[in-house]
Formats: structure tokens, sequence, C-alpha cells
């Protein structure tokens, strides 16, 4: 093995980065803007869903084992099965994005509302406050975070998929990674896998930053109390890559 | 035929029953090995973070970070290494990756569920801790490890037919073979069994369960 190949793709990667700036630009752009409409349509569907579901205690088998069936869905396979249906397009990729992302942000709507305490609904209900109101006023604020942990998983999964619509030609940061892998250009490779790798971090940490502020004060101190927390089913694992 | 027919096309199907019998034992083989190998380095590190409370957050944050990686650019990270290439190893590394998180979140989780009476009084009938861990640690968190075990399955599973991308032989080349020849059958075929033996996989592993451990029947938990 060349002992300088590490170093030579260190500077051929600088190179093909130093001379793409744009294109990959317009990729980081095309990329966020694919996400962005399936996290978009994933709302749209599931929050209002999740929290009607929550609200009135209904449909609790399909709010809970949504994820359960989400995650039995690989997102290769998902992508492939709309392509049938909008053929090889941005939008097949929308699309599959959408429904992988819906999962999550419906059981954590739902989940979040039903773990809001009965005790403090009831004492809503007794102050005359009407069903839309405690969802508004009581409900939602005491779910945001568990909502809020339900879109970031949504939207890492979503942003992280989006990879894969290289692969039936749309667009996104994964050309650079398909591409690379037919021309074997590593420093194309690593080019695309390093600003997605980021991209979805960066999504992760920004998602986790506004969950944290939206957390109702009260429910902070908790969480930040002096003995280390017990692990709970709540630490188990939801998310999918 | 004319590519990009909308119909199922059983003639093709059964001309490549072998392919498609070879290609299921492959994305099998791959995720058992996958979970197997994320299991024995998860085991000793969930130990670790539950002894050593301090190294919980550092130990999942760094699992977190590999997971939040999306699974094709972790690939395409591997593959320009030396010795890694367009390869099962390739393929095995990253799986492995992606499965310590849910592993070592869920067996640290389900050792920590068990309860401090039930720790004494075994230390306190003499149990030496090899025998506390084997004895009634790790059968006590049984249901929250399968739980895991469940969970990191079917994640490995999807993202198997993602490493056909790197040349891997598994269902993911029925889709991509599908894909690039806008051919709908092996594409269908593909995302179908796929989907099939997650499924399949997820009731395998709590059938397991509730034969090895039968009292965890009533209050089993499943992810």
């Amino acid at each position: 093995m060349d002992p300088r190949a590490g170093a030579v793709g260190v500077s051929a990667l600088w190179n093909y980065v130093t001379d793409n700036l744009g294109l990959i630009g317009e990729r980081t752009l095309q990329h966020i803007a694919i996400s962005g409409a399936s996290l978009g349509i994933a709302l749209v569907v599931a929050l209002p869903l999740g929290l009607w579901l929550g609200h009135t205690g209904r449909g609790a088998l399909i709010a809970v084992n949504s994820s359960n069936i989400g995650r039995a869905l690989p997102s290769l396979a998902l992508i492939a099965l709309f392509l049938g249906v909008f053929g090889l397009s941005n939008t097949t990729t929308i699309v599959a994005l959408a429904a992988l992302g819906i999962p999550p942000i419906l059981t954590n709507a739902y989940t979040g509302v039903r773990e809001v305490d009965r005790d403090v609904v009831e004492a809503a209900r007794g102050m005359g406050m009407r069903g839309s109101q405690i969802l508004r006023d009581v409900e939602l604020p005491l779910a945001a975070p568990v909502i809020l942990a339900g879109v970031r998983t949504s939207a890492v999964q979503i942003v992280a998929t989006a990879t894969l619509g290289a692969v039936i030609a749309g667009g996104g940061l994964g050309r650079f990674i398909t591409d690379g892998f037919a021309v074997h250009d590593t420093a194309q490779i690593l080019t695309g896998a390093i600003t997605v790798a980021l991209l979805s971090i960066a999504t992760e940490l920004s998602l986790g930053g506004l969950e944290h502020a939206v957390t109702p004060a009260g429910l902070r101190v908790r969480r930040g109390g002096p003995a280390p927390p017990r692990l709970s089913a709540a630490d188990q694992v939801t998310e999918v890559a | 035929m004319s590519p990009g027919d909308p119909y199922f096309d059983w003639d093709w199907t059964f001309r490549h029953l072998d392919d498609i019998w070879v290609q299921l034992y492959n994305h099998l083989f791959l995720t058992v090995l996958a979970v197997g190998i994320g299991f024995v380095i998860s085991l000793p590190l969930a130990l670790l973070v539950v002894r050593r409370r301090a190294l919980y957050a550092p130990v999942t944050s760094a699992a977190g970070i590999l997971y939040t990686i999306p699974s094709l650019a972790l690939f395409a990270l591997l593959v320009p290494i030396p010795g890694f290439g367009f390869s099962v190893k390739t393929a095995e590394v990253g799986l492995v990756s992606y499965t310590l998180l849910i592993l070592i979140r869920n067996i640290a989780a389900g050792l920590d569920s068990v309860a401090d009476d039930v720790r004494e009084a075994a230390v306190g009938m003499g149990y030496s801790p090899a025998q506390l861990l084997f004895k009634v640690e790790l059968p006590l968190a049984l249901p929250v490890i399968v739980a895991g075990l469940r969970v990191a399955t079917v994640t490995t599973i999807g993202l198997v037919t993602v490493t056909s991308l790197i040349g891997v032989e598994n269902l993911g080349q029925l889709i991509l073979d599908g894909i690039n020849r806008l051919f709908n059958t092996p594409l269908v075929i593909g995302a179908v069994l796929s989907i099939a033996l997650a499924i399949a996989a997820d009731l395998a592993l709590l059938g397991g369960q509730r034969l090895i451990a039968p009292w965890t029947r009533v209050r089993g938990r499943s992810a």
C-alpha cells in the first residue's frame, strides 16, 4: 500500500472541494429542499392526527405501532416501491421520505399528549376550559418536548435517507456518492459522504437544541436533577438511520 | 416485454427463483452476522456504562453520532480505506456500527431495570459477581434486551438493502436491478421480501424470547 495514499487523498479531496464549491452548495440546497418538503408533508399529515388521537385517546394501536411498522419498511425498498407510481424523479423521493417520516411524529405526538398528567387535564377541565383549549394551552405545551423529539427523529431520518434519492437519478448530496462510485473517484465520494454526514449531525443537534428550548422549565428541573436518572424504557432507541 | 410494464411478471419470477433464494439467504446471513457482532461488542460496553454511570453519556453520544451518519455516507467513508473497498467487510463494519446505539442502550436499560432488592438478595445468598450477572441480572433483563435485538435486527435488514450500492449481494441487488432496468418485478420482489424478512425476524425473536423466558409472556414489553 502506498504510504502517501492518505496524504494524496487529502489533497485530491481539497482540490475537488475547491473546484466544485458551486455544485456542492447547489446539491446541499437541493438536499435541504427535498428533505424540507418531505418533513413538511409528514408534519401536516402526522401532527394533527397524532395530537387528535392523543387528545381523544383513540387509535392507540395505530399510533403506537406505526413506528414499529415504519421501521420494518427498508428505506431503499420504500423509494423503489414509489418509483412505480411517480417514476424517476425527486417527487418519488419526497413522497417516500414523507411516508418514512410520518411514523415517529405520529407516535410521539400521540404518546406525548397521552402522557400529560390526567390530573392536570382534569384540573383544566374543572376550570372550564374547552377541549380545544385544553389541547392548545395544556396538553400541547406539556407534550412539546416529546413531540419535538419525534420531529427530530423524523427529520434526521429524512435527511439521511434523502441521500438514497440519488439512486433513482434524483438530486441531493447522494449524487456525489453514486457518481463517485460509478467513476471510482474517491474525492467525489468523500465530498458527498462528509457533507451529508455533517448535514445530518447538524439537523440532529439543532433540533435537539430546539427540543431543549421548548421544554417547560418545570419539566427541565426533573431531568437535570442531582442524581443521575435511572435508565428507563423511554431511553430505548426509536430512531432508524 | 417492454421495460416499465406495471404488472408483475410471474414467468420471470419462476425462472429466477434460485437467484432470489440466494439473495434472501445472503440478506439473512449479513443481518445475523452484523447483529451478532454488534451484540458481542455492546454487551461489555453496556455492562461498563451501567457500573460506571459517568461513562453512559459519552459512550451513547459516540454511538449516537455514528447512528446519525446516513448509511450510504458511512459506507462511502469506509470504501476508500485500504483493505475495505466494495466488500462485505465494509458492509459489515457499517452495519455493526448502526446496531451499537440500539443494543448498548437497551442492554443497559435492561440491566438497570433489575431491582436492587433482587441483586442484594442474590449477593446475600452468596452469588459471585459472575453468577449474579448470568443467573439473575441477564435473565431478568431479557425482555428489554430482546426488545433491543428486535429493533436492531429489523433496522439492519433495512440497511442491508443499502449495501447493494457498494456491490454486496443481497435482496437490495434485486431492487437495484429493477431500478436500473425500469423493470418492476425484481424491484417488487426485493422490496417485499426484505419487508417480509424484517417482520419474520421480529416475530421469530419475540417467539424465541417467550420460549426461553416464558415468565416474560405476561409483562413482556415490545420495542
